[in-house]
């Protein structure tokens, strides 16, 4: 609770697609913390850079992978909003690139803030006047009071149900094991060693399953990953152009240049992909430079979900038209036989027999957009990319989440290598009351009462 | 006119909390009184014979490590030893011991008469004289008017004590004593909000009524473990108790008398405590269990009588003979004291701060059942805690409080005087969160130099600990860089307990934390030479490495969540008047008065959001009040 002592991050643009989204890092190590995610372009170490700043650079998760390309601002304390040192990452808008951001901060040590927590720092370090401060608290305690309102409403009941689940099966275990514990001259069954094991581990398991679908969902948000692949010419360009919906300036590298992968966030057929453009794949690929961005590229084919594979029907299929068709075997492919508006030369009855997704479409006509929205949201239905939505609604939930799963697996773990039943106890009880601070209770003494309530002890 | 000798601190009541608190008060050099209806009836076991038990071993052993007596007594007049818990790990090792209930009232009597300061009466107190808010005095029943500037309540069952036996009902405390019956009314008077508990006890039975024949026999533990971890003399086993069961004739009688008991036929007002039921409630709450058991417990060494534990009830005295009596081995059994509910009067413990001084009266404390708790290590824990902060008071200095983090008896007073009680309040092991690192085997390493600190930890007992923690330090020292080498030796041994063996070195430690390996195994390797510490050392040294990482998580834990109990909460603040608290939180936080903002957050009823708007709060307080004190100079 020492506002000195910890840093916080948190996302401090509203929800929704806005054009720019932030998150704000405060604290003794924010700058620290953002060196960890955010690689700037010109290769300078960001911790030494001085307050109002900025530089430009990428961000990425804590395994390194890249989320999005990304400005840092730097403020030194004092002469920030909190009165700390303040980093704030500005990334494109969208929800789930940002909470990738955040992800990726708070994995790398810091800790999500509490409502309100930006202004109250701020407030304690003489930033703002005790007036704007309570102006925002009323906000704040007005924000809980809506939040536990929405509770009652079906999103957030479901993880409310989800979560009581969990924390009745711990109660469970915890209340024989209390019993066991605390009256042991009184004849309380003990508990099945192994099913005690099975039971910690099964609830390891469904929190991790939680989490997972969290970081699915997170990701689906972001985008299917989708590319769009095909040999020189054949208008992938032009696919492109028509599905953003603008002239973008793609960027057209020299033939042989390696290059990061181009990723574009569309919407298609209701759908979002995260479209990339992979039109440096190529067999003869010259030097090692090449070699390797072409391996970056036929890696993000394997990760797409779906893949565009364009053809060019008014000419007949090349040795690179077979190669892609065989190596694209089997994958979820929607083949898109281009310039339909030209007479048709290709064997397009052979890319059909191996693609069954496939349309006929002229680029050039803006009317082909509807064709392709028809097929890929047909595929999402026979396919499903995934439509469970996740339970757990923000980064804070996905903390707790995290760490009652780890209480749970430690216990697991406890019971798993022969330690006494103290340890799996007091382990469960830290999963308990986590679960708790993810439904905003307060730890009650539920344990104690559920022993009285089920056995019959005391003297 | 007469003048009577004037106190730093009147002590009510000389049970199991007015002991620790008579004689805290009288070591730290106050002057001090402890008043009780009968000098015989100090440090009386009016319940179980018994010391300790599951988190009551813990209380018992803390005491001991601050410099209390109750361990010394209970180790000195004890009858039967055992350890609970011993299968379920190192944190939850409970010690018990079945006492010589009137060899300890012996004891006490004389650690009370021992005491250069302390003065003993026999007399009832009926009213505690106040001036401007604060304690001035005590009144007493023969007309003694004491003036004095603390006063601790430790009234037990005996503040307006009332018994029922099915029908007949009397007011009395335990044991035929007189009860207090006027003080209540001086309490309403000075706005201390008084309840009513109650509680209950079986009966005492003659031992040659007993067919023990047919009963399970429970012996003492070989090792005996002492309470008081300096004590070298040692002890034995000089009884054993004994384990019945009720059957399904004994339940039927029950039922069958159940509207004569005052419990159910409404007589009985006072809230029971729930982990000591009474029979008859076991057998309505729980119908389908066929069978209870019942422990028959020696009451002392010179005496017939024998305790019926487990079977405590309200029932009339003829509906306790034919229900005993069902029972195989007692089916003669002849009854001495039959047994009976108590009714009594406490207040509810939010009326008091951590340091179980009032919140309305300055220099009044309460400890033990008038705090809402039962048992006696709970009492005399709180006895201490409230006889060393009326001491301090008197001596002007800071107040004596223990956190969740650091003790069992920090965490059953922050129970007591955060989320209050429901019901007659008993420690156990589940209250407390950080129960890996409070374990009784480190009671003296957790409690000993505080206990020093305040004076009350004798200097050749610090010594004791301070020779048992150096050489606890050497061996984990030792045993981090020993490095024990794959030999025939050690590798027939790990394939032996079933471990893999080793094919280099490994460090004792990681060897250690094996899981079937054990420090006694590991002995001819970390000691070859047999200058191995002692056992206790050992056992300490074995635990610390073993479980290290789950210390380490759990200390990793109690840090964080006690940086907030280090925000102390300035006294008298207007909760009501901080602008954006939601009105409920203002009222808990109004009646209950947080120390600190830790405490503030275990209130049922202030949400994380109340507590950011009360930071921000105390932040412009501060600041005023270094503005202020600026504007002073």
């Amino acid at each position: 609770m020492d506002h000195r002592l910890s840093t916080i991050a948190a996302i401090s643009t509203p929800a929704g697609k806005g054009g720019i989204s932030i998150v704000r890092i405060s604290g003794p190590d924010a700058l620290e913390t953002a060196s960890k995610v955010f690689r700037p372009k010109n290769g300078r170490d960001i911790s030494s850079m001085k307050g109002y700043t900025a530089a430009f650079g990428t961000v990425h998760t804590a395994e390194g992978e890249l989320i999005d390309q990304c400005v840092l601002l730097c403020f030194r304390a004092p002469r920030s909003y909190t009165g700390e040192d303040v980093a704030e990452l500005q990334c494109h808008g969208g929800e789930a690139g940002i909470q990738a951001v955040l992800r990726a901060v708070l994995d790398c040590g810091a800790e999500p803030a509490d409502r309100g927590e930006f202004t109250r720092r701020a407030f304690l370090n003489g930033r703002i006047s005790l007036t704007e401060a309570e102006a925002v608290m009323e906000i704040v305690n007005a924000a809980s009071a809506q939040g536990e309102r929405a509770a009652a409403s079906q999103a957030e009941g479901s993880l409310a149900r989800r979560t009581q689940e969990y924390r009745d099966r711990i109660l469970a275990v915890q209340t024989q094991i209390a019993a066991e514990i605390d009256f042991p001259e009184e004849d309380v069954d003990e508990a099945d060693r192994d099913k005690l094991t099975e039971e910690v581990g099964n609830l390891a398991a469904d929190l991790s399953s939680l989490i997972k679908r969290y970081d699915a969902g997170q990701k689906l948000l972001r985008g299917i990953p989708a590319a769009i692949v095909g040999s020189p010419n054949v208008g992938k360009s032009t696919i492109l152009n028509l599905i953003s919906g603008y002239e973008k300036a793609i960027v057209s590298p020299e033939a042989g240049t390696t290059r990061d992968i181009i990723e574009e966030q569309v919407t298609l057929g209701g759908i979002t992909l995260m479209l990339a453009d992979t039109a440096g794949i190529r067999e003869n690929a010259s030097g090692e430079v090449e070699r390797i961005g072409i391996d970056r590229a036929r890696n993000r084919l394997l990760r797409s979900s779906l893949i565009l594979a364009v053809f060019d029907v008014s000419r007949p299929l090349e040795e690179d038209d077979l190669a892609l068709i065989e190596e694209l075997r089997g994958r979820q492919v929607l083949a898109v036989i281009n310039k339909n508006d030209l007479p048709a030369v290709a064997d397009t009855e052979y890319i059909k027999t191996v693609f069954p997704s496939c349309v006929e479409i002229s680029a050039v006509e803006d009317r082909s957009l509807e064709t392709l929205e028809k097929a890929v949201s047909e595929m999402a239905g026979i396919t499903g990319f995934d439509t469970d939505s996740p339970l757990l609604a923000n980064e804070r939930q996905r903390n707790c989440a995290v760490r009652a799963f780890d209480a749970l697996n430690e216990a697991a773990g406890a019971l798993d290598r022969g330690y006494t039943l103290d340890v799996c106890y007091a382990l469960l009880d830290e999963a308990l009351s986590v679960l708790y601070e993810l439904s905003g209770e307060n730890v009650s003494e539920e344990v104690i009462d559920a022993v009285f309530r089920d056995f019959c002890v005391g003297k | 006119m007469f003048s009577y000798k004037s106190y730093d601190v009147a002590v009510i009541g000389a049970g199991h909390a007015g002991i620790e608190a008579a004689l805290a008060a009288a070591r730290l050099g106050c002057k001090t009184a402890v008043f009780t209806i009968t000098l015989d009836a100090i440090g009386n076991m009016p319940c179980n014979p018994s010391i300790g038990g599951t988190g009551k071993g813990h209380l018992v052993m803390e005491l001991d490590a601050l410099g209390g007596e109750m361990g010394k007594a209970a180790d000195a007049t004890m009858l039967q030893s055992r350890m609970l818990n011993l299968a379920k790990g190192p944190a939850v090792h409970s010690l018990r011991v079945q006492s010589d209930r009137r060899a300890y009232h012996r004891y006490m009597k004389a650690a009370l008469e021992a005491e250069p300061n302390l003065d003993i009466f026999q007399d009832e107190v009926i009213e505690i004289k106040t001036e401007n808010g604060a304690v001035s005095g005590v009144r007493t029943s023969l007309g003694g008017d004491f003036p004095c500037k603390t006063a601790v309540i430790c009234t037990g069952t005996y503040l307006g004590g009332k018994i029922f036996v099915g029908e007949s009902v009397r007011h009395s405390g335990p044991d035929g004593v007189c009860p207090a019956d006027r003080l209540t009314q001086n309490l309403v008077d000075l706005g201390l909000p008084i309840r009513r508990f109650k509680t209950g006890t079986p009966a005492r039975v003659h031992s040659r009524s007993i067919d023990y024949s047919v009963l399970e026999r429970q012996d003492g533990d070989e090792n005996i473990v002492p309470f008081c971890f300096d004590r070298t003399e040692p002890l034995e086993n000089t009884r054993c108790c004994w384990i019945a069961y009720t059957n399904e004739q004994t339940h039927e009688v029950i039922r069958r008398n159940l509207s004569r008991s005052p419990l159910y036929g409404g007589a009985i007002v006072g809230i029971g405590p729930r982990y000591c039921p009474s029979i008859e409630d076991k057998v309505v709450r729980f119908p389908d269990k066929k069978r209870h058991q019942l422990f028959i417990e020696p009451c002392g060494a010179n005496t017939e009588e024998m305790y019926l534990q487990g079977m405590s009830s309200s029932l009339p005295l003829d509906v306790q003979y034919e229900m005993y009596r069902t029972i195989k081995g007692l089916e003669h059994v002849e009854i001495m004291r039959p047994a009976y509910a108590i009714e009594y009067d406490c207040c509810d413990p939010t009326e008091l701060y951590a340091t179980l001084q009032s919140k309305r009266i300055k220099g009044l404390f309460g400890a033990g059942q008038f705090n809402g708790t039962s048992g006696y290590e709970e009492a005399a824990v709180q006895g201490f805690v409230a006889g060393v902060n009326a001491a301090h008071t008197v001596l002007g200095r800071e107040p004596f409080v223990l956190s969740r983090k650091e003790a069992y008896i920090g965490t059953l007073i922050d129970d007591l005087v955060t989320k209050g009680v429901n019901d007659p309040y008993r420690m156990m092991t589940s209250r407390c969160e950080y129960r890996l690192i409070l374990r009784q085997d480190n009671a003296d390493e957790r409690m000993c130099e505080k206990g020093r600190a305040l004076g009350l930890l004798t200097e050749e007992k610090y010594q004791v600990y301070l020779a048992n923690h150096n050489a606890l330090e050497k061996e984990l020292e030792h045993i981090r860089h020993t490095v024990i080498h794959a030999t025939d030796g050690i590798n027939s041994m790990l394939t032996a307990l079933g471990e893999s063996p080793l094919a280099g070195g490994i460090s004792a430690d990681a060897l250690l934390k094996r899981p079937n390996v054990r420090y006694s195994d590991l002995l001819p390797f970390l000691h070859p030479d047999g200058d191995a510490p002692s056992a206790k050392v050992q056992q300490k040294a074995e635990i610390e490495i073993k479980y290290e990482g789950y210390l380490k998580r759990q200390s990793a834990l109690a840090d964080k969540l006690s940086r907030e109990d280090e925000m102390e909460l300035p006294e008298g603040i207007d909760y009501k008047s901080i602008r954006g608290l939601r009105l409920e939180a203002a009222d808990k936080l109004d009646r209950i008065r947080p120390a600190s903002f830790g405490q503030a957050a275990r209130i049922s009823g202030v949400n994380p959001a109340d507590l950011q708007v009360l930071s921000v709060w105390l932040a412009k307080h501060r600041s005023d009040k270094g503005r202020g004190s600026a504007d002073d100079q």
